[in-house]
């Protein structure tokens, strides 16, 4: 070679910030943690919202079950993730993912029966009647008037804990489960700053395509609440 | 179950809570790294907050700033300051970063709790020969308090549970048992490490409930139910659903459903 080359971007003499070479370099690496923070966030928030629906069914019975399961949702978000990811660890193993998906699982779970129960609750009582009075059974009325009346605010609800679980998926870094987030911890304990830019912009861009996905979903899925706008 | 019973005779064993990694000077300097961050966001988010609330300019912005700390990985964050070589590895990155995070719910929470506060009350205000100033200060901030304090709760709150994470960077706090366990493999002390956390995040969050419904109107009831249950507003203001406990308080100043419920979280 003529032309020696000079030390990587991503070496420690330069140790760029961002680094094109590195992305190449380490593409497979990257690709890897990238598909495990895609698939453990797919399934947290499929088990989250699957979870979610009956739990604010249930809470929209009495007064008490909603405070309760409330202030019970509230008691789980109060407590810091490493925390409770340690804390699941005894019950559901150290070597794989479970404890992770579980707690991210209980924090999701505040967030999305919050805005069910809200878009429930704005259902209007004379629709309900109405329905009710035109032979709707149960189960009818809930797939055909009161999901869909209440579908804004579900979606609405499905947008932030997205956007919460890819950004606080990470954190399992830290016991070895995080996808992206061992990516970022890998390149800071190796001192490789653009393993740790590229991570974190991974990360971001995830979440902001995974907000415009659903966005559009919820603009096509409610063509109503544009109108008149 | 071997490993519950090794954490509870950890915390059992008086040795383990002096000294190197004791729970004691663990739990202290959480603290103090906690405090020092949120007082520091605090400072800029309360200043520019009420700033902009005031002006009633700069609702975008907030919105992108609430959206943006939302995405942005706190994790990354800290590996990010922690990388760069004129701050390293300490307990000033640990500061630096959590106040970064505790700034958004304290700025969207002041500002919002600014623009909510009733226009007429704001006239009437003006018109009884009120100043600027003295609108502000009598009748604006008293009345966007409880808002403010929502902000303030929740930076604390998340800024306590991210100094766990913070140990990595530098930051002397609970963290440290579980990393060091980790390291060490010792297991009990991880887990140990792990409920004192939780349990002190528990009395926190009790805590500074109490505090808040002091400041805040309502009836006993839906001020102990505050307590108790996490305020919502401040888990996603100001970007759409800031229905708090709606029709426990009608008269809530802070019960924005009126224009929160249809819009959806990021525009």
């Amino acid at each position: 070679m003529l032309l020696a080359a000079g030390p990587s971007c991503y070496s420690q003499s330069v140790n760029s910030w961002f680094c094109w070479q590195y992305v190449h370099d380490y593409s497979s690496d990257i690709q890897r943690a990238f598909v495990q923070h895609v698939e453990l966030a797919a399934l947290i928030l499929g088990i989250s919202i699957v979870i979610s629906l009956p739990l604010a069914l249930l809470a929209l019975r009495t007064r008490f079950l909603r405070s309760t399961i409330l202030s019970l949702l509230g008691f789980i978000y109060t407590i810091p993730s490493l925390a409770l990811f340690v804390l699941l660890q005894p019950v559901f193993g150290v070597t794989h993912a479970t404890p992770v998906v579980v707690a991210l699982v209980g924090y999701a779970q505040l967030l999305l029966v919050r805005n069910v129960l809200v878009g429930l609750e704005e259902v209007p009582a004379e629709v309900l009647e109405a329905a009710r009075g035109t032979g709707y059974g149960a189960v009818r009325l809930l797939l055909r008037i009161r999901i869909p009346i209440a579908l804004p605010a579900i979606l609405a609800g499905i947008r932030l804990t997205t956007v919460s679980t890819i950004s606080l998926l990470s954190v399992g870094g830290l016991i070895q489960q995080g996808g992206l987030g061992q990516l970022i911890l890998n390149g800071q304990q190796r001192d490789i700053r653009a393993q740790v830019v590229t991570g974190i912009i991974i990360i971001v861009a995830l979440a902001l395509v995974a907000d415009l996905v659903l966005l559009l979903a919820q603009r096509l899925a409610t063509p109503w609440t544009r109108m008149g706008t | 179950m071997d490993l519950v019973r090794g954490a509870l005779s950890y915390l059992g064993d008086g040795a383990n809570w002096h000294g190197y990694d004791g729970i004691l000077p663990l739990t202290w300097s959480h603290v103090k790294i906690t405090l020092l961050a949120v007082l520091l966001a605090a400072v800029i988010g309360l200043a520019v907050g009420i700033l902009l609330g005031q002006a009633r300019r700069g609702g975008g912005l907030v919105t992108a700033l609430a959206n943006l700390s939302r995405a942005v990985p706190v994790l990354g964050l800290l590996a990010l300051l922690a990388s760069n070589a004129s701050l390293g590895v300490t307990a000033t990155t640990a500061i630096l970063a959590l106040a970064v995070f505790a700034v958004a719910p304290i700025l969207t929470n002041s500002y919002t709790g600014m623009i909510t506060v009733d226009r007429e009350t704001v006239e009437a205000a003006s018109g009884l020969g009120m100043s600027t100033r003295q609108v502000l200060l009598g009748v604006k901030l008293p009345l966007a308090l409880p808002l403010i304090a929502a902000g303030l709760r929740t930076a604390l709150l998340q800024t306590f549970a991210t100094a766990t994470i913070a140990s990595f960077v530098g930051g002397e706090t609970l963290g440290n048992l579980i990393n060091d366990g980790q390291s060490t493999q010792r297991y009990d002390q991880v887990l140990a490490g792990a409920i004192c956390i939780a349990v002190i995040a528990i009395v926190l969050d009790l805590l500074l409930g109490g505090a808040q419904a002091l400041v805040t109107p309502g009836s006993r009831g839906a001020r102990w139910r505050r307590v108790i249950s996490r305020s919502s507003e401040t888990l996603d203001a100001p970007s759409g659903r800031l229905t708090e406990h709606a029709g426990e308080s009608p008269s809530d100043t802070r019960d924005l459903s009126g224009h929160g419920t249809q819009r959806t979280g990021i525009s």
